[in-house]
């Protein structure tokens, strides 16, 4: 293992459709935010991580070139990690992984995207290869929807149960984002019926099932454990990461019971020394784009056995006064400017256990897990954050 | 809040992929109505379509296996809605099929009926289900040569 990381700031835009500002505007508004947040300025850091959506997704290619000078990078070394919806968690961890072996005490992560500017499913299947896969999986619905139903099918899971308790989940993340959260995009009141009755995408996933196209920038600092001290603020310390990826064509794998999102939660566990994840965890900010499928991760992270989430769904378990509260921010559900996603959840997990999450707070949280899942369900990434080292 | 302008523009750029040895005599074989997959011989999985070699033990498959054209589909996923440039007009179904003696999912469209409702799909339609081949008149070595796979 290399050194101890600490989070030690927090910027993000608000979230939404932003043709009000030009695109490196927009990743300047989150930058500004975390030197703001940390009262650091760009002379103090040693590096910078970037990333965003493949580059169909953006008109404009090399987006740490387009943005260089709205994060500051000149003059210094930098890198752009891109692992589609994962690709938050990825810039993450490759900031992490810069601090943690020696070769920088301080590294900007930015992670940004503007879907409202693009197509962002007919991006998504330019993640496909043209002659097999791309005719048939339909953009992120496409792929997310067979996954579930796989699952439900799989596990017994009665049609109308399903349902219910991903429209249980929609309704509370709608509710959380439009009161609790001033960055999220969605602000709407829905209730049961709304989310039940709302037209089909692609069965079994319905409108409000499905997260929406956003715009937005998230920027992270990390830091070593000596800068961290001696800066003196409030630090969310990386006890544990984990990242998966599987093969190439989707029917290679199982995607019901996911080994990605199974061994990647598993590898942060054990770095973090967590055994009972439900119990041990304070909070989780689950990449949840699809109410279905964050189900699924349930089970995959080990928050209860298979086949088990929409029965602990519709008792409470995971709502925000439950036992593990779910995505008190809103989550994915309601915010998606997906190469910011990941790192929003990472953001998220670290205002939680510095106590700095505001009406979203889960009173007291301590430990905490940040998700995100990318490409043709191909990639998982999970990071543990915790108040102590 | 004041509205700011925007630009409209488009990037179009030809590509020539090069399908190789093993995609050619997959696509080939489509062409006389036959599916091909290839063995790894190491774990002794068939994979289909063909590989050239195993993902999981990176060792050359070396032995074609013209597999069954029916299987038993897994999973299914009805897509009704649209966007920019998608290659095939919804309503359509996508499933994961396990052909017969083979040990991955191939993903093909299932059809053959009327999609004009979710009830009208899900009464022909449901996982763990048979399914066979249904092959386009015109072949030109596209994986579209089978049209789709049809409920038995």
């Amino acid at each position: 293992m290399g050194r101890q990381v600490g989070i030690v700031g927090v910027g993000q835009t608000r979230h939404g459709k932003r043709m009000d500002v030009c695109y490196p505007d927009l990743v300047r508004e989150a930058v500004r935010a975390v030197f703001e947040d940390t009262g650091l300025s760009p002379k103090d850091i040693d590096a910078v991580v970037s990333g965003s959506m493949p580059s169909m997704m953006e008109g404009v290619a090399l987006t740490q070139f387009y943005f260089a000078d709205a994060m500051q990078a000149v003059g210094k070394p930098i890198l752009k990690t891109e692992t589609c919806g994962s690709t938050g968690v990825s810039i993450a961890q490759t900031a992490y992984y810069w601090v943690s072996s020696g070769m920088a005490d301080l590294v900007l992560a930015v992670g940004h995207e503007k879907m409202n500017e693009g197509d962002s499913q007919a991006t998504m299947t330019t993640v496909m290869e043209p002659f097999y896969q791309r005719y048939f999986l339909a953009g992120a619905p496409g792929v997310f929807s067979l996954q579930s139903q796989e699952w439900s099918v799989r596990f017994n899971i009665p049609a109308d149960k399903v349902r219910e308790a991903a429209a249980r989940i929609s309704v509370n993340h709608h509710d959380s984002a439009a009161n609790d959260n001033p960055y999220a995009h969605l602000k709407l009141k829905l209730s049961m019926d709304d989310v039940l009755n709302a037209p089909i995408i692609t069965y079994p996933i319905r409108l409000f099932d499905v997260c929406p196209n956003s715009d937005g920038a998230c920027a992270l600092i990390f830091a070593s454990e000596s800068k961290a001290r001696k800066l003196g603020l409030p630090t969310a310390w990386i006890k544990g990461v984990g990242y998966r990826g599987e093969e190439q064509f989707f029917g290679d794998s199982d995607k019901a019971v996911w080994p990605s999102a199974v061994e990647a939660a598993k590898e942060a566990y054990d770095r973090a020394g967590i055994r009972n994840p439900r119990k041990e965890l304070d909070v989780a900010e689950v990449y949840n784009p699809f109410t279905y499928q964050e189900m699924l991760f349930y089970e995959c992270f080990g928050f209860c056995d298979f086949g088990e989430a929409p029965d602990l769904v519709l008792k409470g378990v995971f709502s925000r006064k439950g036992e593990l509260p779910i995505c008190p921010s809103g989550g994915t559900l309601c915010t998606n400017p997906i190469g910011a996603t990941g790192l929003i959840r990472t953001a998220e997990a670290a205002l939680q256990v510095t106590g700095r999450a505001g009406p979203r707070q889960v009173p007291g949280a301590k430990l905490a897990l940040a998700h995100a899942m990318g490409g043709i369900d191909q990639f998982n990434g999970v990071i543990i954050l915790g108040s102590e080292k | 809040m004041k509205e700011y302008h925007t630009i409209e523009t488009e990037v179009r750029l030809p590509y020539q992929l090069a399908y190789g040895a093993t995609w050619t005599r997959f696509f080939e074989g489509l062409k006389e109505e036959k599916i091909y997959g290839t063995r790894c011989e190491q774990c002794n999985r068939v994979l289909v379509p063909a590989r050239t070699f195993c993902p999981r033990c990176f060792v050359d498959t070396t032995q074609w296996v013209e597999v069954s054209q029916e299987g038993v589909l897994r999973a299914y996923v009805l897509t009704n809605y649209s966007y920019f440039a998608q290659p095939l007009k919804p309503p359509f179904i996508t499933g994961l099929i396990r052909l017969d003696g083979t040990d991955v999912n191939f993903m093909h469209l299932v059809g053959g009926f009327k999609m004009d409702s979710l009830e009208a799909v899900q009464a022909k339609v449901q996982n763990g289900m048979r399914v066979k081949a249904v092959w386009a008149k015109n072949k030109t070595g596209n994986i579209l040569d089978i049209r789709h796979f049809k409920p038995l």
